[in-house]
């Protein structure tokens, strides 16, 4: 059960925050809203009557319309086509041509009317992603709803794209629409929610006014007061582990997204890359795990060139490695726990050899590392894995490469849809492995995780490392490299190399 | 298969305990697991059912039944009456054609007639099972491990090639004559198969195509290679080779009571191969990496593992595989190669690897599923007078059957099993 006996209530022209862990079952909540989902048990009033939402469609004749986390639009197609499908008008009688027009025309009257700035004439998958979700919410508007339902709309967006979005809802409200705004960033919340429902285990913890502290929301998040800062002391970075000079790397499509990147780890430090999803951190990961082919550069392990060996042979190495998405590259879902704790090692002393693996070495290790990592499945390792819940599938992949000597640790998006306890957990082992004296390289779309966890930053932007900087520079000054927008203060930047 | 049903059972004890109080007896508890759609359930409804709509079809299919349509609404207890006795008697025909004939037994305890005649069915259902679970456990094999190996059929005849040569052309003495046919057999089929894993991992050309179009060369090529000098039997003036020397022949294993009685050496060699394959998938590294392969090369090359060189070893192996099944057919009962030495053996083996929902021992017991349909329908085409035809249809029914388990679970009403994983099987290699 996703939900459990929730009451909401949004009042005309509110904004109204949504807050919650993730799997609290905010989303679940807005799915029955917007007639995903049907409800097992309650109602729904909409100007004080009650309406029955079977789907979409219900939800929008009753005024609600919904931006989804993951955007429901057709690359392919132009702003005008993507907000008239589904609700495409035709003229010509029983011909039925599109009427691109009309289209046209409403999409640049609503982006005027609450100033989206939206082109209806721009080919979607052209778009960066911030003004995708503009389109999105063009959508909405054109189909004359009341109540927005935007889920975890900051997740993609840099700073300054934020600050835009949360100007369009203070537009939105103005206008009179209401808007439910689900999240699990306190910052945000505070900056613009009228009153902040907070939801934890399918059940209303509360409501509060926008000026309760970030602490206290938390701890009603989470149910129990939370650190949200990691723990830890001063850095002794030792000699380079991983040097990284010249990266040159092409995404699937051969585009290059890494475009001439350097970077040294050290041993005993942190090295946290800061960036907006999609500028070529996934790839430049990829390559030095040996994933994906470089085009140009070198990367050196210990000073040893990694150039030529294998994903297999870069592991043994002593280098850990947490995928950044753990469903499709971290773990075999239909394997058990116990499976997926040994898949980098299964052909080693003491669980396997060369021609035979050994069930029972496996299934005890397992049992051990359960315990050790705190893993909530059954105690024997024997449940499949894709029966976890999304924190402790990632505790046994962090579980899986901790039980080696590591002398570099790579984790990509570490905590990604992973509950509070678990990031907690996962934080602090990391904090632990960089005080054992391994040098761990960190990526992260979270901000605040990489500020937390990271002694040095590294910006990347289109593909180029932009800037290094301290985890203590200000915050408005690491979101404008992100947008990259670079300083001359040589002091706290430094721009990435050029060679390219 | 056992381990499957209770765990239902238990399932279906914590599933079904707002609905239904949980059935306190064992036996109880086995009914209603039962009812609930698990692997083993679905499977019996399935053959249960194309029985049925085969049953349907024989009765529509004979000239006597379509008489009674005429006066059908007059006098309906005649078609009824002929329509029962037709298919009871078709299926009475294919039971006595593929167990056990009572009348022959009784003959037999009597004294009035042969032993042979008792066990003639099981043996013509041994006998076309042990090369159906070989190449169903290719189909399976490759299946397991992420890849879709239509190409069972131009595996099986290049085993078949292969053992046949090493068959007539080799003289060696008895015994390691039939191990190195044997070993031939399934060395011409891994190379066969290693084809399409290569060009897959080095090329990412899809298994699929490349097996398809191999059939064919291996088709042809048996059709060339027969008429060949050397390779054609200098004695006859059509296409077939040369006979395999006695000395490399299966061994008729109830030879002693009587000529007619073909099962041999191959279906031990069957059993032992499906019990390695069942090891090797359990407790062997490459069964590991194959296993993990097959459900996420993704994770699996994030891991370290080779998916180029697991998909190139997956298709050797189910080559090899195939090619043992053509090697038992060509040296165990068909002697000479000919163009249609192997017949349907390696397309069969498709569904007898679906039908075992790729695993070893559900393979096995779907090959003799397969092998007793194909004996029972030659005897109930020469009794009945019903076409052979028929049991390819019904052989497909059960397979589409077990392959849309919606359907049987709809027409049952089954309740849920939360082990299931029954949809999801099929679908995976597209």
């Amino acid at each position: 059960m996703a939900n459990d006996d929730i009451s909401l209530t949004v009042e005309p022209g509110e904004i109204h925050a949504l807050l919650g862990e993730n799997g609290a079952g905010k989303s679940t909540l807005m799915n029955v809203l917007y007639g995903l989902l049907q409800p097992d048990e309650g109602e729904i009033l909409v100007d004080d009557k009650p309406v029955q939402i079977r789907g979409p469609r219900d939800a929008i004749a009753a005024g609600i319309g919904m931006v989804h986390q993951h955007f429901m639009l057709v690359p392919v197609f132009t702003v005008a086509e993507n907000v008239m499908l589904g609700a495409e008008q035709t003229t010509g009688g029983p011909i039925g041509f599109l009427d691109r027009r009309r289209a046209r025309k409403l999409v640049r009257e609503v982006s005027d009317r609450y100033r989206l700035a939206v082109d209806p004439d721009r080919t979607v998958e052209d778009l960066p992603v911030g003004v995708q979700q503009r389109v999105e919410i063009v959508k909405a508007l054109t189909r004359e709803v009341d109540l927005l339902i935007l889920d975890e709309p900051t997740a993609v967006l840099t700073p300054q794209e934020t600050e835009d979005l949360l100007e369009i809802m203070r537009t939105l409200k103005a206008a009179g629409k209401s808007i439910v705004f689900i999240t699990h960033k306190l910052k945000e919340v505070k900056a613009i929610a009228d009153r902040i429902t907070v939801i934890r285990r399918g059940r209303t913890v509360g409501t509060a006014p926008p000026d309760t502290s970030e602490e206290e929301l938390a701890s009603l998040m989470v149910g129990r007061s939370v650190l949200l800062r990691v723990d830890k002391g001063a850095s002794e970075a030792g000699a380079a582990v991983l040097d990284v000079a010249g990266f040159a790397v092409n995404d699937d499509r051969g585009h290059r997204a890494v475009d001439g990147v350097d970077l040294t780890v050290r041993a005993g430090e942190v090295l946290g890359i800061a960036g907006v999803q999609g500028n070529g951190q996934t790839e430049l990961i990829e390559a030095i795990m040996g994933l994906r082919p470089v085009v140009a550069g070198t990367a050196t392990l210990d000073g040893r060139p990694m150039h030529g060996l294998s994903t297999r042979e870069i592991l043994r190495a002593g280098v850990g490695y947490v995928p950044e998405d753990r469903s499709v590259d971290g773990l075999v879902k239909d394997f058990t726990v116990a499976e997926n704790l040994v898949l980098d090692i299964y052909n080693t002393e003491p669980y396997g050899t060369r021609w035979v693996v050994r069930p029972e070495a496996i299934a005890e290790s397992a049992r051990a590392r359960i315990e050790q990592f705190d893993v909530r499945t059954d105690a024997s390792g024997q449940a499949t894995v894709g029966t976890l819940s999304g924190g402790n599938q990632q505790k046994v992949i962090v579980a899986r490469e901790f039980s080696r000597p590591l002398k570099l640790f790579i984790a990509a998006q570490p905590t990604r849809g992973v509950d509070v306890g678990s990031i907690e957990f996962i934080h602090r082992q990391i904090v632990h492995e960089r005080g054992e004296g391994t040098a761990v390289l960190l990526v992260s779309s979270e901000l605040d995780e990489v500020l937390a966890l990271a002694d040095r930053v590294a910006v990347m932007y289109r593909g180029r490392v932009i800037a290094v900087v301290s985890p203590d520079t200000p915050r408005e000054e690491i979101g404008l490299l992100m947008a990259g927008v670079t300083t001359d203060d040589p002091a706290t930047a430094r721009t990435g190399s050029e060679d390219d | 298969m056992t381990e499957q049903t209770t765990a239902s059972a238990e399932d279906l004890a914590a599933a079904g305990a707002d609905q239904l109080p949980p059935p306190r007896t064992f036996a109880g508890r086995f009914l209603a697991s039962m009812w609930t759609a698990n692997t083993v359930t679905v499977t019996v409804l399935a053959v249960l059912l194309a029985l049925v709509i085969g049953g349907i079809l024989i009765a529509i299919s004979d000239e006597a039944v379509r008489a009674t349509f005429s006066y059908f609404f007059s006098r309906p207890s005649d078609f009824f009456t002929l329509s029962w006795d037709k298919v009871s008697d078709a299926y009475a025909q294919l039971f006595k054609g593929s167990i056990v004939d009572p009348a022959t037994v009784q003959a037999a305890v009597n004294g009035t007639g042969p032993w042979e005649r008792v066990f003639f069915p099981i043996s013509e259902t041994l006998t076309y099972a042990a090369p159906l679970a070989l190449t169903g456990l290719a189909f399976a094999v490759a299946f397991r491990g992420g890849l879709f190996n239509i190409g069972v059929q131009g595996q099986a005849i290049m085993g078949a090639v292969g053992a046949a040569i090493a068959g007539f052309l080799l003289p060696l003495p008895v015994g390691i004559h039939l191990v190195v046919a044997l070993v031939f057999g399934a060395a011409f089929g891994g190379m066969y198969g290693f084809v399409p894993g290569f060009l897959k991992a080095r090329t990412g050309a899809h298994e699929v195509i490349t097996t398809i179009m191999l059939n064919y060369v291996a088709l042809f090529f048996l059709g060339w290679l027969i008429v060949q000098k050397g390779i054609q039997d200098p004695e006859r003036s059509d296409a077939i080779s040369k006979p395999v020397d006695d000395s490399a022949q299966l061994t008729h294993l109830l030879g002693f009571l009587g000529p007619s009685l073909r099962v041999n050496l191959g279906i031990v060699v069957a059993i032992l191969v499906v019990a390695a394959i069942a090891w090797l998938l359990r407790r062997s590294t490459f069964g590991f990496e194959l296993r993990a392969v097959g459900l996420n090369p993704e994770a699996s090359r994030t891991a370290g593992i080779g998916v180029g060189s697991t998909y190139v070893m997956v298709m050797t192996v189910a080559g090899a595989l195939a090619g043992l099944g053509g090697a038992t057919i060509v040296l165990g009962t068909a002697v000479s190669l000919t163009g249609a030495v192997i017949g349907g053996v390696g397309f069969d083996g498709l569904l007898v690897g679906l039908l075992g929902r790729a695993k070893p021992w559900g393979v096995f017991f779907a090959a003799l599923l397969f092998g007793a349909l194909s004996a029972g329908g030659n005897r109930m085409q020469s009794f009945s007078g019903i076409s052979l035809e028929l049991v390819g249809v019904i052989q497909a029914l059960i397979v589409i059957f077990v392959a849309a388990p919606a359907l049987v679970k709809t027409v049952f009403r089954l309740r849920p099993a939360k082990v299931s994983g029954l949809g999801t099987g099929m679908s995976k290699g597209w």
